[in-house]
């Protein structure tokens, strides 16, 4: 049983013909994945109960001969600021040490009901708060491809995941890059939908018009099938999009000939590696070979993004966070309770629960949002949003794709950036806009550096168009994936 | 510096977070380069420009999404979700006193 060659489509096919069973198939995933967790960290928990109960379900329906559902028997990692029901969900925070959720969000039943079958959860940045995955409470992750660098963050431990062959495919959340950057770090196709296409239901808030769940897989036909199964609108989420959902599995393979793809100059400018601009380029000619008209585009507010971000995000994330405080779950610090009280306990439960990170954002949050700086900075970068976000509507008046870099910088060494906070944020710089318009995008491998670390292309389609967007990666892949 | 040590123990306490020195002293200097990378927004004429709070675009606006029908449904969650309460008193959260001496 070779792990990498295990797509959605296959272990179908070998389940159909018996060459396999879902049971092995978990066991083996889940042998080799706590094998490696100790090398990469890239698990948080696993969920051997869960997963053998839902195997065995798998392969009764195998036995019965009845139609199997679109995931059946595709293992899956989950990361660990999505809720599992009994299944302990830590967020990467000291402040959920012992949180077991009592539901399962959306996204995991779906998966679920369709057959997937789900591993346990990845390690990630606290609180999804990171772009290296350092930020975890629970040690950083190792990027498989590229030893003693980063992942990427926060999904750090989800890409780590795909990118070893522990899991098939896995769930990340995206809020200002999180799935796509460590995506392009770890050389695997990683998508953010539209906002509103897949349900927040049980997702753990860390910046609630913003965050994203998107999947990673090897390949992106699998992206696509993940983000099938979990399109649609819930009606226990009220943001989720009543908008209909394609059938990207067919969409998917039709000819890119004579799309229109947009290229922002504000995204090949300063402080790219001369390496990842390369690749890029060369990625650009490629699509253009495949029939693909270019046209270059200005997007001049794309330089405000970071700092727009930085504020919305982290003004949501100080309002979000504030529901942990040790009464309702978590563990808690109490002062003495001759001398403190109530607001003590709050005070000492979220000084020791938090990490550095999560406490600088919700300290710059709560400044924005407090009296007297609220229109200088909350409001002032609601209205820079605007302007970001009619970049992203005029540009899809003109074309039908915009194609970027993913990440300025292929994976750096763990511990080359933690100490400015700042430079950490920049790393995020062509992933923020997309997310603050609200619009789709994929990260897809796209060759590698001398060093041999991968560099990832990002496209991005106007609102709903995840079938545009993952068929042009997918006639990208077609075509070039060899060279990755 | 924009932000004071004034600032950084102001917004702890409405963030109620309990720092360290070392924390306060780090947080005024990194929340300060932040913000003075913020300043750049100021570059950016808004005057005309509404806020944007959400991307609700193709959910047919949000006023569709204000309401669900009003229908009763259950809700039988409270012994599993008191059961994970670090102090739970069935069928309460306890919680240290609250009315300071």
């Amino acid at each position: 049983m070779t792990a990498a060659n295990w797509t959605v489509a296959s272990i179908r096919g070998a389940l159909q013909a018996k060459k396999v069973s879902a049971r092995e198939l978990a066991a083996d995933f889940l042998a080799r994945a706590e094998k490696r967790n100790g090398e990469l960290n890239a698990f948080l928990k696993f969920a051997p109960e869960r997963a053998f109960a839902q195997a065995d379900r798998i392969d009764a329906l195998v036995k019965r001969g009845e139609q199997l559902p679109a995931l059946a028997g595709v293992p899956v990692a989950v990361k660990d600021v999505i809720s599992t029901k009994g299944i302990r969900t830590t967020c990467g925070s000291r402040i959920l040490e012992n949180y077991v959720p009592p539901y399962d969000a959306t996204a995991v039943v779906r998966l679920e009901a369709a057959g997937a079958i789900c591993l346990g959860k990845t390690n990630c940045d606290e609180f999804a708060m990171g772009s290296s995955n350092e930020n975890s409470a629970y040690g950083p992750v190792q990027n498989p491809v590229a030893p003693g660098r980063v992942p990427g963050g926060s999904s750090g431990g989800s890409a780590a995941a795909v990118a070893a062959d522990l899991a098939v495919v896995a769930l990340g959340t995206d809020t200002g890059g999180s799935i796509r950057q460590p995506g392009a770090l770890c050389g695997i196709p990683a998508m953010m939908p539209t906002y509103g296409r897949v349900s927040r239901y049980g997702l753990i808030a860390f910046a609630s018009s913003l965050d994203r769940i998107g999947p990673f897989g090897r390949t992106v036909a699998d992206v696509a099938a993940v983000l099938q199964v979990m399109a649609g609108r819930d009606p226990l989420d009220s943001t989720s999009a009543e908008a209909p959902v394609g059938n990207y599995a067919s969409e998917i393979e039709k000819p890119v000939r004579g799309l229109r793809l947009g290229i922002p100059r504000e995204y090949f400018g300063e402080g790219m590696d001369p390496e990842v601009r390369r690749r890029v380029e060369e990625a650009i000619e490629r699509l253009r070979s495949l029939g693909c008209q270019t046209a270059e585009l200005r997007m001049p507010h794309t330089d405000y993004a970071i700092a727009t971000y930085y504020i919305v995000a982290t003004a949501e994330a100080s309002s979000n966070l504030a529901r942990y405080d040790g009464v309702r779950y978590g563990p808690r610090t109490s002062g003495d309770p001759e001398t403190s009280g109530l607001l003590d306990m709050y005070k000492k439960t979220r000084g020791r629960g938090f990490g550095a990170e999560v406490k600088r954002r919700i300290m710059l949050g709560t400044y924005a949002l407090s009296t007297g700086y609220y229109e200088a900075y909350y409001l002032k970068a609601q209205k820079a949003r605007a302007l970001i976000a009619r970049d992203f509507t005029e540009a899809f008046a003109r074309v039908d794709a915009i194609v970027t870099p993913t990440s300025p910088v292929p994976a750096f060494r763990l511990g080359e950036r933690t100490a400015d906070p700042l430079q950490m944020y920049l790393a995020d710089i062509y992933t923020v806009t997309g997310s603050l318009a609200g619009v789709p995008g994929i990260s897809i491998p796209c060759g590698k550096t001398a060093e041999g670390l991968p560099v990832g292309l990002q496209i991005f389609g106007p609102h709903f168009g995840e079938a545009r967007v993952l068929q042009l990666a997918r006639a990208f892949e077609r075509a070039w994936a060899p060279q990755g | 510096m924009k932000i004071t040590r004034k600032d950084v123990l102001h917004v702890a306490e409405l963030a109620h977070l309990e720092l360290s020195e070392e924390e306060v002293d780090l947080y005024c200097q990194q929340l300060d380069s932040i913000l003075a990378y913020v300043d750049k927004l100021n570059e950016l004429d808004t005057a005309q420009v509404e806020p944007m709070a959400q991307s609700l675009a193709g959910t047919g606006g949000a006023e569709d999404h204000a309401l669900r029908e009003d229908v009763v449904a259950s809700s039988d969650v409270a012994d599993a979700v008191l059961s994970i309460a670090p102090d739970p008193s069935k069928p309460y959260f306890r919680v240290p006193k609250v009315i300071e001496r």
